[in-house]
């Protein structure tokens, strides 16, 4: 885990390890010329639940816009179920990094979640009654809502409905394709902190139901912290992989900040970073009702 | 009601008889139909999307391209869906994501939008300085419609809705998630261009009939009452292209029968209607906790 760039060394796409869902190597991003993280690897697993952690700009997002080629690597390779990123984009659930629907989006829940399973499809749909594949389709979108528990308030426009439940409604149009990975961008940020602790369990319980693979971003792993296999963490231009214990520890942020960095538990089990060179990210909760 | 209309009989039959009495009436009423369809279905996307600034534009712009075209000596249809189609490409070139913040964008447009006015006003001058003139570029000919510009409108109306057809669903995606749409791997930036020049086509051809100034009455309001009534996406589009339809034919056939314009009578009608649904739901939302429950 070397926070150095390196040009050589990096893996071939095709020693993949088995069961392996996500893989980087030597991997350098740049972004307007200028890299945000460069030497990163790391290695996720098939059905694991990771946490993507550092502070603001570190590059989190950036790794979710390499893994779904919207961003090519400068340097390094990059594996996505054994394909160079954008040859597996069908089967990946994705969940950008937004504000939410303003109260103007005359749109239901539903069309939403429908339009995550046939949105890029050309031409116009028939009413669901009319064919098989439309009855298909309205089923699976059903199941989809009722697996995130968005059955009571899926038929309302989503502008109407709160931070929380729009995010629901999201999960659900990333998950309606059967997705293996999930790459969800700060799914919790505009969320309150029960509702944080619900959507982040809601997350787990898919991870490991589906057998499918999540890498979520956060501010702040504390909410999210009983639930994570493993967490990233992105800082000073670099990234570690590893388990929470492993990686959110004081040696390896230190080496990672490039600065003497502690790590203090709480009694309840909460982890601080102390000493960041930049103040660290803090979560700003917004008002979200409640269901 | 106050006004007198004179002629009316309060007979359907021999009432429809009197309206399509004479071809300009038959014309106007087919055109209208046309243009009424074809702007429900673009501006129930141009709602949904947030571009009716981009509409305004492209309408305001129509006057000095037809007002040009007349100067000219060339077909008015072509100063309408030349200077569109150009004032569309323009558009997204502008409008494009992360360009310039969208109040200085806008305020450049408005500069244009202002010139073009001017524009416009110097050409009808320049031509022969009547009023007639500028009045039917700014407030439409709905009366002075020929045959053949039905079969053009008709042409035009078809492949615009038979394009909107085959890109209807991807075009939904990007309008309402753009960012997910993109990353799932609809051309999102390519929609975006398709759905401007769309949208010029229909300013273009309402603006033949309703004028520059009243193409918002077909294209604006009825999408917008849709999307209170409902925001389900096809009972939308339907119900945008209906009280399209149902406000180009009543305007019609009232102004046949009254001593005032059918622009007049087409934009109250729209707004009449927009007033009272909002009014109605909003009545509807103070009794029940979810009235759109069964709607939406």
């Amino acid at each position: 885990m070397s926070t150095q760039a390196t040009t050589s060394g990096a893996q071939p796409a095709g020693q993949q390890e088995a069961g392996e869902a996500i893989r980087l190597g030597g991997a350098t991003a740049k972004r307007g010329g200028h890299p945000v993280w460069s030497g990163v690897d790391l290695s996720v697993r098939q059905g694991e639940f990771v946490a993507v952690l550092g502070p603001n700009g570190s590059g989190k997002s950036t790794l979710l816009h390499v893994l779904l080629s919207l961003l090519p690597l400068s340097e390094g390779t990059a594996t996505v179920l054994s394909g160079p990123p954008g040859s597996a984009n069908s089967q990946i659930g994705y969940l950008p990094q937004r504000r939410g629907f303003d109260s103007g989006t005359r749109v239901r829940g539903l069309d939403l979640v429908r339009l995550g399973l046939d949105g890029t499809r050309w031409g116009f749909p028939l009413p669901t009654r009319i064919s098989a594949r439309g009855r298909a389709a309205a089923r699976r979108v059903e199941e989809a809502i009722e697996l995130v528990g968005a059955s009571a308030y899926a038929l309302r426009p989503i502008g109407a409905l709160s931070g929380g439940e729009q995010q629901r409604l999201l999960i659900a149009q990333a998950l309606v394709r059967r997705p293996r990975i999930l790459l969800l961008d700060e799914p919790l940020d505009s969320l309150d902190l029960s509702n944080q602790g619900a959507v982040a369990a809601l997350v787990q319980r898919i991870c490991k139901e589906e057998g499918v693979t999540v890498l979520l971003v956060a501010h702040d792993v504390n909410p999210i912290l009983s639930y994570l296999d493993r967490v990233i963490y992105f800082a000073g231009g670099g990234g570690v992989e590893g388990t929470p214990r492993e990686v959110i520890t004081g040696p390896t942020l230190s080496r990672l900040y490039g600065v003497p960095v502690e790590v203090l538990e709480t009694s309840d089990g909460r982890l601080v970073v102390v000493g960041t060179p930049e103040p660290p990210a803090h979560h700003h909760p917004r008002h979200d009702h409640g269901h | 009601m106050a006004i007198e209309l004179a002629g009316l009989s309060w007979n359907p039959v021999s009432d429809l008889e009197q309206l399509t009495e004479f071809p300009f009436m038959v014309q106007a009423l087919e055109a209208g139909t046309i243009v009424a369809v074809m702007a429900g279905a673009i501006g129930w996307f141009m709602v949904l999307r947030r571009q009716t600034f981009a509409g305004h534009t492209l309408s305001v712009i129509a006057f000095p391209g037809a007002a040009g075209a007349t100067l000219a000596g060339l077909p008015i249809a072509l100063g309408y869906f030349g200077v569109c189609g150009i004032a569309a490409l323009a558009l997204s070139q502008v409008s494009r994501p992360g360009r310039e913040s969208p109040s200085s964008e806008s305020a450049a447009i408005g500069t244009v939008q202002a010139f073009g006015l001017g524009l416009g006003f110097l050409f009808v001058t320049l031509y022969s300085g009547q009023l007639s003139d500028l009045e039917s570029l700014l407030f439409g000919t709905f009366l002075g419609i020929t045959a053949a510009q039905v079969q053009t409108l008709l042409g035009v109306a078809l492949a615009a809705l038979a394009l909107l057809a085959v890109i209807g669903r991807p075009l939904l995606f990007a309008s309402v998630d753009g960012a997910v749409a993109r990353a799932a791997g609809v051309p999102t930036g390519a929609l975006a261009l398709a759905f401007l020049l769309l949208l010029g086509l229909a300013v273009a051809a309402t603006a033949e009939i309703t004028g520059a100034l009243l193409v918002f009455a077909l294209l604006v309001t009825p999408a917008a009452t849709a999307q209170q009534i409902t925001a389900r996406p096809g009972a939308g589009l339907a119900i945008s292209m209906a009280l399209a339809l149902a406000v180009t034919w009543l305007g019609l056939g009232i102004a046949y029968f009254s001593p005032y314009p059918v622009g007049f009578w087409v934009t109250s009608l729209s707004f009449g209607l927009y007033v009272a649904v909002r009014l109605l739901l909003g009545v509807l939302a103070r009794r029940g906790p979810e009235p759109l429950g069964a709607l939406a």
